[in-house]
């Protein structure tokens, strides 16, 4: 593992403590990766750079805030006219977070189109299912510090899911308020939690990436890595893609800093909080509206609950699809039985991808519109759609279907095109 | 040591118990303390005494007129206060026999007819429902009417059509005179 060095201090440091190679190895020149990854495999690093972007304004923003009923709106407000660079601070953070949705579901979709969750990469993705449960929980409790009208009611309307638990749901839900409505208590504890979540999620990416580099990234074509001659050094080939990627991105990230900050949120939540009156209409932030959609989906006439309405109050449906929607994820590799990874020689599952994706929007879509009229039939349509392809399509598609011949390994598949070429 | 041998030779079954009743006895006692020692750490979250001292609130009713009604907090949350015309409660008893989607008859969720006392929190998921004040929509029932997801509650505050599954909550409460009633 130790390696030698010219510089003495460096010799000095790694043969007492390996942290150089160990580095080197991880992320350096020391890492094999796929030579043929394309751009859509530039958003894993970037979800770390976003996290840590978020764990870099966040320590900030605590030094300003103060996690109080009567303070905290005030708290925020100072942060944005008053504290030296508050308000570049604050808008980082509050558009940072949904970036990091953004690149986490690209970065997911990408997962799910070149079966990059498939064996043997089931718990590398695993992680990475839990590391979207605790970044969700994170951005949920972030939302309510500023103490406006959105941030309490989408409190209280998310706390009160777990009313629906039958017999203990009413203890649980004051055990989270510690109160008997959203109110104080609630607003410390989320903040301490709301501080911890992160470093929670650092951990489970160091997992991710140790799972990672066992088997090394998946790449566009999902076969396995045959020799040396379909790698190449992580660093400088994709160190510096990665940064032009950064570039990139961060053109896109700071227009919305500087341009548009306000465009991801919501008005009403410059209004403070009042417990006495809610807002006509409430929605969470976009990244959450597909999984809002699928919760408000279950009434009494909904098709999907009619086999358990004789045990379970369509709310409580409602709420154990929305948290299933997520969890059937983990079993996504065993629910796709195919032997072939890659969508690129799995038209059928392709086509299927490309319609889950829609599906995806469309929830998200209806999710931030009022439930009623013909939106309430189109969430519930998405709704089935959604566990009808994880469930039936998924397992269906990816038995029968008989996938393209694939490439017998990642070079030789460049051959065979530079041949192809050369033959014209 | 060959006496020792010996001795676990002899009682080498009884040895063995012996030493699972320790390891098993020594798990049990570490399992039970570890979670004597967890519960403060999720117990701690419940409502402190303080925030339980806060549990009761008195309301003066005699500026409530007939037909009127009023909001008071109780416990962070808004309580009801309707002073129920005759109409109002007779169409509350009427639809005792009505198809209710969670049934309780009028007379159960009143301890004088004419003053309805509830918690003004919609059993869905917690939001405020309108019909306190005179120009908001009251619903199809002519009682309350949640904005959020569309409840609707009839002048008993019982729960008539949408996605909530209760009627909303009565709390515990006594009159201390004609005029005054303690809520909590």
């Amino acid at each position: 593992m130790s390696r030698q060095f010219k510089n003495p201090v460096l010799n000095w440091i790694e043969y007492r403590l390996p942290i150089l190679s160990f580095i080197d190895d991880s992320v350096g020149s020391g890492y094999p990766t796929p030579k043929n990854l394309n751009y859509w495999w530039n958003f894993g690093s970037l979800a770390g750079i976003v996290l840590v972007v978020m764990i870099a304004s966040g320590i900030v923003l605590a030094m300003h805030y103060t996690p109080h009923v009567d303070y905290a709106f005030d708290s925020v407000e100072r942060i944005m006219r008053d504290v030296n660079y508050g308000w570049l601070i604050r808008y980082i953070h509050m558009n940072g977070a949904s970036m990091f949705f953004i690149v986490v579901y690209i970065h997911m979709f990408r997962g799910l189109y070149y079966g990059s969750f498939k064996a043997p990469r089931e718990l590398l993705w695993m992680i990475g299912v839990f590391i979207l449960l605790a970044m969700m929980a994170t951005a949920f409790m972030g939302y309510v510090l500023p103490w406006g009208q959105m941030s309490f009611w989408g409190a209280t309307v998310i706390t009160n899911l777990f009313s629906a638990i039958p017999l203990v749901g009413d203890s649980i839900v004051t055990l989270l308020w510690g109160g008997f409505s959203v109110d104080n208590p609630t607003l410390n504890r989320f903040f301490s939690l709301h501080y911890l979540l992160p470093f929670v999620i650092v951990g489970l990416v160091i997992f991710h990436l140790w799972a990672l580099h066992e088997h090394k990234s998946n790449n566009p074509l999902g076969v396995d890595i045959k020799g040396e001659q379909d790698l190449i050094p992580f660093h400088p080939y994709y160190t510096f893609k990665d940064l032009f990627g950064l570039g990139v991105f961060m053109i896109f990230f700071l227009s919305f800093v500087f341009f548009w900050p306000n465009f991801f949120g919501e008005p009403d939540n410059y209004i403070p909080a009042n417990p006495m009156a809610t807002p006509p209409h409430i929605v969470p932030e976009w990244y959450f509206l597909p999984y809002y959609a699928i919760l408000r989906a279950f009434t009494k006439d909904f098709i999907l609950y009619w086999p358990v309405s004789w045990l379970i109050t369509a709310k409580l449906a409602g709420v154990i699809a929305m948290f299933s929607s997520i969890l059937l994820l983990l079993l996504l590799p065993w629910l796709d039985g195919s032997k072939v990874r890659s969508a690129k020689f799995r038209p059928y599952y392709a086509m299927a991808f490309w319609v889950f994706f829609l599906n995806c929007i469309v929830l998200g879509y209806i999710g931030g519109k009022p439930a009623e009229g013909p939106f309430i039939l189109i969430g519930q349509i998405a709704t089935t759609y959604y566990f009808v392809h994880l469930l039936i399509i998924i397992p269906l598609v990816s038995r029968l279907e008989r996938p393209k011949p694939i490439p017998e390994s990642i070079s030789a598949a460049v051959t065979a095109a530079h041949a192809m070429k050369a033959g014209e | 040591m060959s006496e020792t041998a010996n001795t676990d030779e002899e009682s080498g079954v009884d040895e063995k118990s012996r030493r699972d009743f320790l390891y098993v006895s020594t798990a049990a006692v570490g399992a039970v303390g570890t979670a004597l020692a967890i519960w403060p750490f999720i117990d701690q979250m419940n409502p402190a005494a303080d925030t339980l001292a806060l549990s009761s609130t008195e309301v003066n009713l005699e500026p409530v007129a007939v037909g009127q009604a009023i909001t008071v907090v109780w416990r962070g949350k808004p309580v009801f206060v309707r002073h129920r015309t005759p109409e109002e409660i007779a169409r509350a008893k009427k639809d005792d026999t009505a198809n209710l989607i969670d049934p309780q008859p009028d007379a159960d969720r009143v301890k004088k007819a004419e003053w309805l006392i509830m918690v003004g929190v919609c059993t869905h998921l917690g939001c405020i429902p309108l019909g306190q004040k005179p120009g908001e929509p009251k619903g199809d029932f002519g009682g309350w009417f949640c904005p959020c997801h569309g409840s609707h509650y009839d002048t008993s505050g019982r729960i008539r059509k949408g996605p909530a599954p209760r009627n909303l909550v009565i709390p515990g409460y006594a009159f201390d005179s004609d005029t005054t009633v303690k809520i909590g």
